[in-house]
């Protein structure tokens, strides 16, 4: 098989973001290329892998045994002096994924529906006649090539260049990002529950994490918001949290990744649109990506699939793929990045207070705004302006 | 000039993504960075989780 040299839509980066839209447009009858500069998707993965149940479910009518190393009850929240907070249920309300299984097999899916999917095949600039992207010029196995298409999706991840081929800016200030680390380490007690741990001693404007990945394992990380990094790196923190807190486990795997906390990008123009981290649709406060990146590609391929159409794949044509994602992940987004403003000034005698206030307060809802609102009852002192966004309508 | 330690990278693009000049690109599991567009900022180097980057010596100060 080869590359063909026109295409309907040409998707680059085959994460999750990436194999949806393409899935989505060649479900739609589009001629979709998909191309990944890496020889084998979803590895080396950049993820903890955790999404809630609720947000994950509604995008797959199935959800496959092999997708999930293990469902979890709940999540505990230690505040910097220990005190816990547990929001849980009885039942699953969020699973951690194996994400090298579920990638591949977005992009199996990709393919099924039509889509052709190419691997160790990189995009390295944009095709632009008249103001208006026109295709794809990349290397593929050493071959430079040239492919057009009538739109291009960047699903091209945290390091996206797509974007600023087509002179959207796209580079995240170090305050709008965060810099992480991950072990996978074996050996070691863990429960069905996720831990995050909070304090500027241990992840400053950040946090560390254990999620966990079957009986004995767990996804134990930590990311530290750029602008607050001196001197000691995220992987020192990592090393002195792990020391202390599982001295016994075996590290297995070792993961570096950005996490994009910025409002998100512009994510359209004349034949582009951006998806996924591309757009820097992470949630500034949970860091979760995933299911932005899912739902954000599926908005694209059904909005390329009306354009052309319509026979309008301009800037015009494509600003319904923003009118889409605002009113879901776009709101989120607001709220969040407002939250994250107020935490990553607080220091730990607030983190403090703020845990003291609800550890005795049984919470069954996992969500930042359920969260929230919880914090709001009992303290007044969080600014009216914080507060107003988790009100409920 | 912004040097890279190969051994220590993992190629992971988060340095890549604060580069204002774009003089970085992710290459699979290599990461190169153009000195000719580099306006010695810095950002790369503090953000790796790693510290896989350092300024070299050569740099003029
Ligand atoms: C340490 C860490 C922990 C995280 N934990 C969680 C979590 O627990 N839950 C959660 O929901 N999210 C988490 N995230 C965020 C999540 O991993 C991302 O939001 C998600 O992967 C975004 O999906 P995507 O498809 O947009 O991008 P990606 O999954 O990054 O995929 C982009 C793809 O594009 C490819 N690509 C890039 N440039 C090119 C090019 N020029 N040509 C061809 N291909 C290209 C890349 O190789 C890559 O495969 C975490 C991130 C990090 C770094
Ligand atoms: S941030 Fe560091 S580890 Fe990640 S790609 Fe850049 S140099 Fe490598
Ligand atoms: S120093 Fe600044 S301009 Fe140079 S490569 Fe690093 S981030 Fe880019």
């Amino acid at each position: 098989m080869s590359l063909k040299n026109k295409y309907d839509v040409i998707v680059v980066g085959a994460g999750p973001g990436g194999s949806m839209t393409a899935k989505t447009a060649a479900e739609k009858g589009l001629n979709v290329l998909l191309i990944e500069k890496r020889q084998e998707i979803g590895s080396p993965i950049r993820c903890a892998e955790g999404v809630g149940k609720k947000s994950f479910k509604k995008f797959f009518p199935v959800i496959k045994d092999e997708w999930i190393s293990t469902k979890m009850v709940g999540v505990r929240i230690y505040s910097p002096d220990g005190t816990l907070v547990e929001i849980s249920d009885n039942r699953a309300v969020g699973y951690i994924l194996e994400r090298k299984i579920f990638d591949r097999d977005l992009a199996c899916m990709a393919a099924d529906a039509g889509a052709d999917v190419f691997t160790k095949t990189r995009a390295t600039d944009l095709i632009i006649k008249d103001n208006f992207v026109k295709g794809v010029e990349g290397i593929r196995l050493g071959e430079s090539f040239k492919v057009e298409a009538d739109i291009v999706v960047g699903a091209d991840g945290v390091e996206s260049k797509v974007g600023r081929w087509a002179g959207i800016n796209t580079t995240l200030k170090p305050k709008d990002i965060e810099s992480g680390a991950e072990y996978l380490i074996s050996g070691i007690p863990v429960e069905d529950l996720c831990e995050i741990y909070l304090g500027n001693d241990i992840a400053p404007a950040g946090y560390v994490w254990a999620f966990p990945k079957g009986e004995n394992r767990a996804n134990v990380g930590i990311g530290i918001l750029g602008s607050k990094i001196g001197g000691k790196i995220p992987f020192d923190y990592l090393n002195e949290f792990v020391k202390k807190k599982y001295k016994n486990g075996k590290i297995i795997e070792v993961i570096y990744g950005g996490i994009p906390v910025s409002r998100p990008a512009k994510t359209f123009g004349n034949g582009i649109m951006l998806v996924g981290d591309a757009a820097r649709f992470t949630d500034p406060i949970t860091g979760g990506g995933i299911t932005n990146a899912i739902e954000s590609g599926i908005y694209a391929g059904e909005v390329a699939a009306e354009c052309i159409k319509e026979e309008d794949t301009s800037e015009e044509g494509l600003k319904k793929y923003e009118k889409r994602w605002r009113s879901t992940i776009g709101e989120e987004n607001d709220r969040s990045y407002l939250l994250k403003e107020f935490f990553i000034n607080l220091p730990d005698g607030g983190l403090n207070a703020l845990a003291h206030s609800i550890n005795k307060i049984k919470i069954t809802e996992l969500s930042v705004k359920g969260l929230m609102r919880e914090l709001i009852d009992k303290n007044p002192w969080i600014p009216a302006k914080l507060a107003k966004l988790f009100k409920k309508k | 000039m912004i040097s890279i330690n190969r051994y220590k990278c993992g190629y992971c693009g988060t340095c890549v993504a604060v580069c204002p000049a774009g003089a970085i690109e992710l290459v699979g599991a290599w990461i190169e960075i153009d000195g000719e567009s580099c306006v010695e900022c810095n950002n790369c180097v503090k953000i790796c989780p790693i510290g896989a980057l350092e300024v070299s010596d050569e740099s003029k100060k």
